[in-house]
């Protein structure tokens, strides 16, 4: 079993690569049983996870929380 | 820094427009002139940070308001202004980036210290060294102005190369393999410089915007 386990350290790096490429069957099944038992792990995802979705919005709008405000039909 | 009003291409566009003289057009267009200009500090800031070139950046951002302007038709019905000159931006960056590859042939290999950098982070059984900690509702996170604030401050403070590929991956949102192929980097070494990237992006925000340590 031990062989199957990710370390933390595996684990960090397939949250990330799993942003990049599509994640093998082995691998998901690896990453969701340590994220199962790990918090760190976890919490790490989740951060990724805000970061990709943080970058988004910039990526459609450089200042997003003020984008209302340049809206010509609001005017 | 040269203003619209400085380029003869101003006066061109100008010219073909007004031919069908109209004076609420010319009253939306001066309006759309200015929330150009505003939006202007704002793209340089971007650009520069995916060029890291301010004679580059300066065109691109010029060549997307002009682009705007060229055809303000063309923007009728979309989401947002903001949004819809951030796409063409996004566009002329593309552009861009691709005249300067080889002025800028990237290498990631010249950074010792980024290993140091993701095996500080671990113990020797792999452990974390700290536990990264909840970073509580991702929404209201994202609802915040000056959570973005930080979020760029952050990404000025990466270092220049990293920046760049990150910025490529995240913000233009190209795929891996075109980033490779636009770079010369293999998938398993831009997979790498990506994971660096978050990994210091995480550790800015956590300290600069979640306030831990």
């Amino acid at each position: 079993m031990r062989f199957f386990l990710y370390s933390c350290k595996q684990a960090h790096q397939i949250v990330s690569e799993g942003l990049d490429r599509p994640l093998t069957v082995s691998e998901k099944a690896r990453l969701k049983l340590h994220l199962s038992i790990c918090d760190a792990c976890t919490n790490f995802n989740g951060q990724m996870q805000l970061l990709r979705k943080a970058m988004h919005r910039v990526a459609l709008d450089p200042d997003p929380t003020n984008a209302t405000s340049t809206d010509p039909k609001q005017r | 820094m040269k203003g619209l009003f400085d380029r003869p291409e101003f006066y061109r566009i100008i010219t073909r427009l007004l031919a069908p003289i109209h004076v609420q057009f010319m009253t939306s267009l001066v309006d759309l002139h200015q929330q150009l200009e505003s939006m202007r500090p704002v793209l340089l800031r971007f650009a520069f940070l995916q060029l890291r070139n301010d004679n580059a950046a300066e065109d691109a951002v010029q060549e997307a308001l002009l682009a705007v302007l060229e055809k303000p038709e063309s923007f009728a019905g979309q989401s947002s202004l903001r949004t819809y000159v951030t796409g063409i931006l996004k566009f002329k960056i593309i552009d861009h980036l691709r005249s300067l590859k080889r002025e800028v042939a990237l290498d990631t290999n010249d950074d010792e210290s980024e290993t140091d950098l993701i095996d500080s982070l671990f113990k020797a059984n792999g452990h974390t060294v700290s536990m990264p900690n909840a970073w509580g509702e991702p929404e209201s996170t994202l609802q915040q102005k000056d959570f973005f604030r930080v979020l760029e401050i952050c990404l000025e403070n990466l270092p220049e190369k990293t920046a760049r590929v990150f910025m490529m991956r995240e913000w233009l949102e190209l795929d891996t393999e075109e980033i490779c192929k636009e770079l010369g980097l293999t998938a398993s070494n831009l997979w790498v410089v990506l994971y660096r990237a978050r990994l210091r992006l995480r550790e800015c925000l956590d300290l600069n915007w979640f306030g831990n340590h």
